[in-house]
């Protein structure tokens, strides 16, 4: 099985104060800390575990600045064998389409069966990218995959995608196919002292468009089809409905307004 | 000189990181109430490559140094007192001394199911009558037909009753010397050896969850072949681990207390005193402050300290240091992190009151403060 997963890093806003910054185009990053995209962090693992079951390749692809190195570096320490970085000015303010034409670029020269990416990204949470990718590379695609099963000859697989309120669909596809990975479909392995030495000998090719045989007007803005407008933070009060009283009336208030609206 | 990690202990630092957040984090609280020894946890960090960290891979180790592994009990430590004080000493004290002075086939046979997790290592010094007083260890072994017959008792000892505890390496006195001074030796010891006998596990203050017992030898036999290094040796050799450990004890507290830190931080922006978080408060602020710098001096000190180990420079003064100093700043830490949340920091639900109790240990194990003072002014020519 000759593999592909695609990485993002992500800045962890879980338990932070996010502000937006002076451009008002994006969140100020400069005290976040940063990780891979934790649907990702699933991906490289369900590529890896099927590398050590079946042999073949887990090659890791990410767009991103210098800092990208770590997460790259960290899937290349849990087995990942090559890795390709792609950075170029130009890609700046890319939507999700822009960057799986990047991504297509990359991965169209390569000799491969399956291409995982996240389901969606903590960031941005379009969950554009992998199915775009499948589209621009031609193949299948299954996106919210929770189970990957390769069957006998190698050339099929049985994937099971999660739906809403716990069903799964089962489907089998031909490959080569682009799986968007939702996360809690394995148990990620953490990265060891001797894994990380050895992928410090591993090389990351950085490619820039021209490398991938893209013109700047195919990807940043121009080759956007969304563009980010600014982010303007919640408006509070509006539509909500504050109850008083003492807990036993309040408590009493909510349960009656959760039940009208068949909720419980 | 920039003080600053390479990538590679960068990223390791990262990955233990996320390991203690994401499989020992849930657990603290229960593994602090029930006292019972994590299993799972020490098997996942031994997948992890953790329990081998400083021994070369063909020992079964990760072929990493003192600062990858001081970084790993730091980043467990600021989570987890009790998973962090069973890696340190598993390391430092359980498998050090085969490593260091064991024969090829005792390192062959002992340290590498040590290295790869499988067993848990620990060594004995400490007893009843000799604590700080190394020198006044009791317990003795004879020479009898080929076997060293053992009595004498431990305590405190670390690692040495849990399931997977393979055995202990202890200081035995196995004669007198020229001098007229006592003959120290380094004897390992396996578990189920008929007269090893482990008492049940402390009470402690603190780490719950860690193992530590009294040990009793009673005419407890093993084979000749079972001396660490050379005879008359121990005193040497144990001197040589401490340093080792010393560091590690030092990064215990510097984890420790950045988990203070963070919890403290966290709480002093949410809670709200006079109408504002009590974080606006120049007194709260300024405790923040110092505990910040005390845990950043320390830390690149203890850095410091495990490089001039992992370049076989002299570093006996630097490990003293480092562990007096990150212990006693560990200790204000946690002081002062119980003051920041009130009565709150004094109930056992909330992390800082398990910190504040984790803490003092660090002052006493490996050495108390008033020891490495000694080893100080020693090192002073004092
Ligand atoms: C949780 C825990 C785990 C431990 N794990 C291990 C282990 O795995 N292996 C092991 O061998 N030991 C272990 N120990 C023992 C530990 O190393 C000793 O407790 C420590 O060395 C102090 O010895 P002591 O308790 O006998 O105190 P003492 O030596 O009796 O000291 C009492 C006080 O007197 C002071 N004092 C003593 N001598 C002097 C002096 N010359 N000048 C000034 N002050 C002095 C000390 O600083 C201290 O304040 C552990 C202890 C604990 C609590
Ligand atoms: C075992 C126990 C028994 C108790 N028994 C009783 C009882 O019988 N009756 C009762 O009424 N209460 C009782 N208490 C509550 C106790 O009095 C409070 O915990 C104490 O007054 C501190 O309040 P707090 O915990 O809300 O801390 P906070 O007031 O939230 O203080 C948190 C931190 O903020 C600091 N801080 C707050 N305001 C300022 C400021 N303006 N400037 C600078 N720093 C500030 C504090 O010094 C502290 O370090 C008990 C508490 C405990 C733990």
């Amino acid at each position: 099985m000759n593999m592909v997963v695609c990485v993002k890093r992500v800045p962890d806003t879980a338990e932070s104060e996010v502000h937006i910054d002076a451009s008002g185009k994006d969140i100020d990053k400069s005290k976040l800390s940063f990780g891979i995209n934790e649907a990702d962090n699933y991906a490289v693992e369900e590529a890896i575990q099927i590398k050590e079951r079946l042999g073949g390749t887990v090659n890791v692809i990410s767009v991103g600045g210098k800092d990208s190195d770590e997460q790259i570096r960290m899937a290349l320490a849990k087995g990942g064998d090559e890795a390709i970085r792609i950075e170029d000015p130009a890609m700046a303010g890319s939507d999700g389409f822009a960057i799986a034409k990047a991504l297509a670029a990359a991965i169209k020269g390569m000799e491969f069966d399956i291409v995982f990416t996240g389901a969606l990204a903590d960031d941005d949470g379009s969950a554009v990218v992998g199915v775009a990718l499948a589209e621009l590379l031609g193949v299948n695609h299954a996106a919210y995959v929770k189970k990957v099963e390769i069957l006998e000859d190698g050339k099929k697989i049985k994937v099971g995608r999660e739906l809403e309120g716990g069903l799964m669909e089962f489907l089998e596809m031909e490959l080569p196919a682009v799986l968007t990975i939702q996360t809690g479909i394995n148990e990620p392995r953490y990265a060891s002292f001797k894994g990380i030495k050895q992928a410090a000998k591993k090389e990351i090719a950085i490619k820039s468009l021209s490398d991938l045989g893209l013109d700047a007007s195919e990807v940043g803005e121009a080759g956007s089809w969304a563009v980010l407008e600014k982010f303007t933070p919640p408006v509070v009060g509006e539509m909500a409905e504050i109850l008083t009283g003492e807990p036993e009336e309040t408590a009493a208030k909510l349960a009656a307004i959760l039940k009208e609206k068949g909720l419980v | 000189m920039l003080f600053e990690l390479d990538e590679e202990k960068t990223l390791f630092r990262n990955s233990v990181r996320d390991f203690a957040e994401q499989e020992i984090r849930p657990k603290v609280e229960e593994m602090w109430e029930s006292g019972e020894f994590p299993y799972d946890i020490i098997e996942k960090m031994a997948d992890m490559g953790l329990m081998g960290i400083p021994w070369p891979e063909e020992y079964g180790g990760s072929g990493g140094d003192e600062l990858a592994f001081a970084i790993a009990v730091e980043e467990i430590a600021r989570v987890d007192g009790s998973c962090a004080i069973t890696l340190e000493a598993h390391t430092c004290l359980g498998s050090a001394p085969i490593y260091h002075f064991g024969t090829e086939e005792q390192k062959r046979e002992w340290l590498v199911p040590l290295a790869q997790g499988k067993a848990l290592g620990a060594f004995g010094l400490t007893e009843p009558e000799a604590g700080s007083d190394a020198g006044n260890t009791k317990t003795n072994a004879r020479l009898e037909k080929g076997q060293w017959v053992i009595n004498g008792t431990k305590c405190f000892i670390t690692n040495a009753g849990t399931d997977i505890s393979a055995g202990v390496t202890i200081t035995v006195v196995t004669g007198t010397r020229e001098d007229g001074k006592k003959e120290i030796s380094n004897i390992y010891v396996p578990k189920g050896t008929p007269g090893y006998n482990i008492a049940p596990k402390y009470k402690k203050m603190g780490w719950h969850a860690s193992d530590t017992r009294e040990l009793h030898f009673d005419e407890c036999r093993v084979p000749e072949g079972n001396l660490i290094g050379k005879r008359g040796e121990g005193f040497r050799q144990f001197l040589k681990c401490l340093d080792g450990g010393r560091i590690a004890i030092a990064a215990l507290a510097v984890g420790t207390a950045q988990g203070c830190l963070e919890e403290s931080i966290r709480y002093a922006k949410e809670r709200v005193q006079f109408g504002q978080p009590i974080g606006k408060f120049q007194a709260i602020q300024f405790k923040l402050a110092d505990m910040a710098t005390n845990i950043e001096l320390a830390r690149t000190f203890t850095y410091k300290a495990a490089a001039l180990r992992d370049a076989g420079k002299p570093h006996t003064k630097e490990a003293s240091m480092a562990k007096l100093f990150a212990s006693e700043m560990c200790m204000q830490a946690a002081v002062q992190a119980v003051q920041i949340f009130g009565g709150y920091g004094y109930m056992e639900e909330y992390a800082v009151s398990r910190f504040f109790r984790d803490a003092k240990i660090l002052e006493i194990g490996e050495g108390t403060s008033e020891v490495q003072r000694l080893v100080i002014s020693r090192e002073l020519g004092l």
